[in-house]
């Protein structure tokens, strides 16, 4: 079970378990963190589920779809080189201890 | 408003626990209320997502514990208490809602959040027949998914977008698969001719049989009372073993018709989402509120629009600023094809076509109303469509020859628009722009 440490822009740290082939955006839900809003459902239709990928951890994450890549041009804050919609980010096992940043706003 | 003169309410009562009333709920913690709040919901367990219902649940790609807007401790952790019933009824003078097993519960402010239900087929007997389907909750999904599992001939009567949807699902199981639409083309209340078009043959490209302008006149039965065949007009029998309505949904008023609140088509709203009692708020799909350029009262189903009255209900209660309605948009996954709409779509709209919905895989719609953009239907380009909820937001005019200009990148365009628009008072409602 792949643990996932969400960072908020506040800098509030929270670990939680995840699930191996669950969703980031559905671990995040499933603990009921904030910041991720997550208005479609995880069917990549509204961008609401923004996470910057820690540096350290962005050469183990899959690169993105295109259509995500497109997708990120609808985030509310600026997209950076290590945005992700947390929704397509599956969790492996070789992504155990993943660390995500949460950005200041989905909205 | 500001927070000095907020009122004050001890307990609130949301009636209706799908995507609108758990957020209502949610928002009104967020928002700092630390009364008793109360989540009436009508089925049990937590709320549920209900767009994958039609799409990634039928496929078995999703599970129900997917479906979960948020986890059961979340609403532990914030004091809603969700409480399983049916409401019968508003006593407006003793402020209380009755719920059908007698419980009574005081209310300051209710938030009706009653969505809709499925449009039945009129003057036919085919209710009981357990291959019938229709497909709101859970439940529906559930059960059309266990009788999808064990047929080979799926008729969906309707080609709105949960027929099509469940279309796409249903070929992508393996089914034969029939739409009848009443209508010359598909999703013809929603969308263009260019967009019904192109999804009609995209469904006739992955097999399914499209037929528009089908009269739906009568049912034949089988042994064990399954419908076995639909009749259509002309006379053609078309044969099933799983039948499918999705024939759009009419809004659930009945609790504020009963309490005698204004109501047409959808319970009367203002733009805080105030009923015609101040203290009844209505949001989401049973709601008519008054948007777009022109304030016409609208009944808006999605998922957007029933977050951002959520949001609006929750910020009146608090006495915090209304939220600004952002134009709505709409999604619609079929097979491979990702259909993104923003703003408000009405026949009477001019169109321009960016690209070809003949031979692109990816193309949009844009639809002015007096030279300003007020929609745009976006197939397969989420670039697109982001910049699409940038120029639709703001009433831009002057821009009808770029949008077809498949040369001119639309980021492009709407950075423009961004750029002139922090150019003219703040005040303007309207912003005309050259690139």
């Amino acid at each position: 079970m792949p643990a996932v440490t969400f960072v908020q822009a506040s800098g509030e740290r929270k670990t939680v378990q995840g699930l191996d082939g669950e969703s980031v955006m559905q671990v995040a839900r499933r603990h009921g963190l904030p910041g991720i809003v997550a208005d479609c459902g995880g069917e990549l239709s509204c961008a609401t589920c923004h996470v910057m990928v820690d540096e350290q951890w962005l050469a183990a994450v899959p690169a993105r779809s295109p259509d995500e890549e497109e997708m990120l041009e609808c985030t509310a804050e600026m997209p950076t080189a290590c945005s992700r919609l947390a929704c397509q980010v599956r969790l492996t096992p070789a992504l155990e201890g993943l660390v995500v940043h949460v950005p200041r706003s989905q909205k | 408003m500001n927070a000095a003169q907020a009122p004050e309410y001890g307990a609130v009562v949301i009636v209706g626990a799908g995507q609108a009333g758990a957020e209502a709920a949610t928002e009104l913690r967020a928002c700092g209320y630390t009364g008793t709040l109360t989540l009436v919901h009508e089925e049990e367990g937590v709320p549920y997502a209900r767009p994958p219902l039609s799409k990634a649940y039928l496929l078995g790609a999703a599970t129900e514990a997917d479906l979960a807007i948020r986890p059961a401790s979340v609403y532990v952790e914030q004091g809603i208490e969700i409480l399983s019933g049916a409401v019968d009824s508003i006593d407006r003078d003793n402020r209380r809602v009755r719920l059908h097993d007698g419980r009574e519960l005081p209310y300051d402010a209710v938030i009706l959040a009653t969505g809709g239900q499925p449009r039945r087929l009129a003057g036919c007997d085919i209710e009981r027949a357990s291959n019938v389907h229709y497909l709101k909750t859970l439940a529906d999904a559930t059960a059309l998914k266990e009788t999808l599992r064990t047929s080979s001939k799926l008729v969906i009567v309707g080609g709105g977008y949960i027929g099509l949807e469940a279309a796409a699902a249903a070929r992508q199981l393996g089914l034969q698969v029939t739409v009848l639409e009443a209508q010359p083309r598909l999703l013809a209340r929603v969308t263009s001719e260019p967009v019904s078009d192109f999804y009609r043959r995209l469904h006739e490209s992955r097999g399914v049989d499209i037929r528009l302008a089908a009269q739906v006149v009568s049912f034949e039965f089988g042994a064990g009372g399954h419908v076995t065949a639909v009749v259509l007009a002309d006379g053609e029998r078309v044969a099933c073993d799983a039948l499918l309505v999705g024939i759009g949904q009419q809004p659930r008023t009945e609790l504020a018709e009963r309490a005698g609140l204004a109501v047409t088509e959808g319970v009367l709203v203002d733009a805080a989402c105030r009923s015609s009692d101040h203290r009844i708020l209505a949001i989401g799909d049973c709601a008519r509120q008054p948007c777009g350029a022109d304030r016409t009262p609208r009944r808006i189903e999605s998922v957007d629009n029933a977050l951002q009255q959520a949001r609006i209900a929750a910020a009146a209660l608090t006495g915090k600023p209304i939220p600004v309605r952002a134009a709505p948009w709409f999604w619609s996954n079929q097979f491979d094809a990702r259909l993104q709409s923003v703003g408000i779509y009405t026949p009477d709209c001019e169109r321009v076509v960016r690209g070809d919905p003949q031979t692109d895989s990816s193309f949009s719609v844009w639809y002015l109303r007096a030279g300003a953009l007020v929609a745009a239907d976006v197939v397969s380009s989420p670039r697109d469509f982001a910049a699409a909820r940038r120029l639709v937001g703001g009433g831009v005019s002057g821009v009808a020859s770029k949008l077809a200009d498949t040369s001119v990148p639309l980021n492009y365009l709407a950075t423009s628009v961004i750029c002139a628009a922090s150019q003219v008072p703040s005040n303007s409602n309207s912003i005309q722009v050259s690139v």
